[in-house]
C-alpha cells in the first residue's frame, strides 16, 4: 500500500486551520493546507479579533482561559501587523442586578486566577470617558487582548511552512472523507487523516456535522485615537451570545490600534446571505449608542458581514469524527475563534498523537451527548 | 468684494472671505496641506468634491469634517495636523 501524500490534510486556512497547521508541524507531520479563498478569508477576517476569558461554563472556561496563556507566550514573537493589543475587556453594568453579575463574575475568576478589577460607577466612567453616565459599574479583564486575525493566520502558516507545510489558497474542495480529499478538477489528495476546519462552512463539507453558519454585523469608524481604551462589553452579551434562535445584538466596542473604532456585535441564524441588512444594523448601533451616546459623533467608513459556526451547546468541535475513520473536526467555534484556535490546534494534535491535554478534552468532543437534558445539566454546572 | 469672516486657525485669529469653504480659508491662510495620513505623511484637498476625503480637518472640536463641503462660519474653530 502506498504512502498517503501527507500525514494531515487540513481543509480550512482560517485561523484555526492555521493552528492547527502549526502544530501538526510542531509534531513532525506532514501537512497540506487547502482553502477554496485566501487564508483567513473567512469568519477570522469578519470578526474582532478578540482573545477573551469567558466564564458561561466550567468547559468554555477552560478552552478560553488555556488558548489564552498560549497567545500570551506566542505575543512577544507576534509580527506586528498582527497588532496585539493587550487592551483588556471593561464589562459593564447597567443596574444593581447587573452589578450581582459583576460580583459573581469576579468570584468566579478569583477562584481560578484570573486577574479582575470591580469598578463602581465612577470608577467605569473614569476608565471610559465616553460611556453613558449612570451606569452602575462594571468588571475589568486586564488580561485580555486584541489582534488583527488574517495576520495572525498568515503568520501561523508561514511557521509551518518553514517546517515543511504545503498550503494551496484558491484551492476549493469538492468532497473529503478520512483519507482522501477531492479538489474541484476531480484531482485527489491521499492524506492519513483529514481535518474539517472549514468553520461555518463545516456541514457542507461533512454530513450530519452540527454547525450553522451565525450571520454578524461590523462597523468601523474612522481615527479617533482614544475614543475607548478598552473591549467594552455590556454583560447581556452572553444572552445574545447563547440565546438559541432569536435574532440579536448586544453591545460591544473595539479600539482599533490606529485610534479606528469597531462597533459590535449582532447575531442571526436562517441567512446565508452576506448583505448588510440595514434593520439588523440600525438595531446593533441603537443598542451601542445606549452605552455610548458619542458615538454618533463619529464617522462609520464601512459596514460588513461574517458568519460565525454556531453548534448547538456552544461548545465546538475537537476531535474525530463519530462517522467516518480518519476524519477529525476542528470547527463550531462561534464567537471565540479566535481566541480558542491555539487550544484546539493543541487538543487536536494531541489526539492525534494519543498523548495528554493540558484540559479535560470530553466537553468538545464531536461524539458528545446534546440531548437538552444533558444541555441544561451543563448550564448549571457553576450555579 | 463681499465682507470677511473671523475664525481662528490652530488658534490663532483668521480674517476670510465670507462664502469660501474651509479648505480655501486655509489655503488663503497658507495652510494648504491639513492632515496627516497614518505613516505621518502630510495631505491636502485633492478633489474639491467630497470624495477623496484628503480634505479632513477638525472643526469646532469634530474631527473628520470635510473642509471642501463645508462654509465657513463666524467664529469657527479650525484645527489641522499640520502648518
Amino acid at each position: 500500500m502506498t504512502q498517503p501524500a501527507f500525514d494531515v490534510v487540513i481543509v480550512g486556512a482560517g485561523i484555526v486551520g492555521s493552528a492547527c497547521a502549526l502544530e501538526c508541524t510542531r509534531a513532525r507531520l506532514r501537512v497540506l493546507v487547502l482553502d477554496a479563498g485566501c487564508i483567513g478569508g473567512g469568519a477570522t477576517a469578519a470578526g474582532m479579533g478578540q482573545i477573551v476569558v469567558m466564564d458561561d461554563s466550567e468547559a468554555e472556561f477552560a478552552l478560553t482561559r488555556y488558548s489564552q496563556q498560549l497567545w500570551d507566550e506566542w505575543a512577544p514573537g507576534l509580527p506586528s501587523d498582527v497588532e496585539f493589543s493587550r487592551c483588556g475587556s471593561l464589562w459593564v453594568a447597567v443596574d444593581e442586578e447587573e452589578m450581582a453579575e459583576v460580583t459573581r463574575k469576579e468570584r468566579y475568576y478569583r477562584e481560578r486566577d484570573v486577574a479582575v478589577e470591580v469598578l463602581d460607577g465612577k470608577q467605569v466612567a473614569s476608565a471610559e470617558p465616553n460611556l453613558r453616565p449612570g451606569l452602575a459599574g462594571g468588571l475589568r479583564v486586564p488580561g485580555d487582548s486584541v489582534i488583527y486575525p488574517p495576520c495572525a493566520a498568515r503568520f501561523f502558516l508561514e511557521q509551518a511552512c518553514t517546517c515543511g507545510a504545503e498550503v494551496r489558497e484558491r484551492t476549493p474542495v469538492q468532497a473529503l472523507t478520512g483519507r482522501t480529499v477531492r479538489l474541484r478538477d476531480d484531482s485527489t489528495v491521499s492524506a492519513g487523516v483529514v481535518v474539517n476546519a472549514t468553520g461555518s462552512w463545516a456541514a457542507e463539507l461533512t454530513a450530519g456535522v452540527e454547525v450553522r453558519p451565525r450571520k454578524g454585523h461590523l462597523v468601523i469608524t474612522d481615527r479617533y485615537p482614544g475614543f475607548v481604551r478598552h473591549q467594552v462589553v455590556e454583560l447581556g452579551y452572553l444572552k445574545s451570545a447563547h440565546s438559541l434562535d432569536a435574532d440579536s445584538v448586544a453591545f460591544n466596542v473595539q479600539p482599533r490600534p490606529n485610534g479606528q473604532v469597531l462597533i459590535g456585535s449582532s447575531r442571526q441564524f436562517g441567512t446565508n446571505d452576506p448583505a448588510v441588512e440595514p434593520a439588523m444594523l440600525s438595531r446593533m448601533l441603537s443598542r451601542a449608542c445606549e452605552y455610548i451616546p458619542n458615538l454618533t459623533r463619529l464617522s462609520a467608513l464601512r459596514a460588513w458581514t461574517g458568519f460565525r459556526a454556531a453548534t448547538t451547546d456552544k461548545q465546538p468541535l475537537i476531535g474525530p469524527s463519530p462517522s467516518q475513520a480518519g476524519l477529525w473536526l476542528a470547527t463550531g467555534h462561534e464567537g471565540l475563534g479566535i481566541t480558542t484556535s491555539l487550544a484546539t490546534a493543541r487538543l487536536l494534535v494531541d489526539q492525534l498523537l494519543q498523548r495528554k491535554s493540558a484540559i479535560a478534552r470530553e466537553p468538545y468532543l464531536p461524539d458528545r451527548r446534546t440531548e437538552p437534558e444533558a444541555l441544561a445539566t451543563a448550564r448549571t454546572d457553576r450555579r | 468684494m463681499n465682507s470677511s469672516q473671523s475664525v481662528t486657525i490652530n488658534g490663532q485669529p483668521a480674517s476670510v472671505p465670507a462664502g469660501v469653504s474651509v479648505s480655501v480659508a486655509l489655503a488663503l491662510a497658507g495652510s494648504e496641506a491639513g492632515r496627516r495620513s497614518v505613516s505621518g505623511q502630510m495631505r491636502g484637498p485633492l478633489c474639491g468634491m467630497g470624495v477623496c476625503f484628503e480634505c479632513r480637518v477638525t472643526i469646532d472640536g469634530l474631527p473628520h469634517r470635510l473642509g471642501c463641503q463645508t462654509p465657513v462660519r463666524d467664529g469657527m474653530e479650525i484645527e489641522t495636523d499640520g502648518p
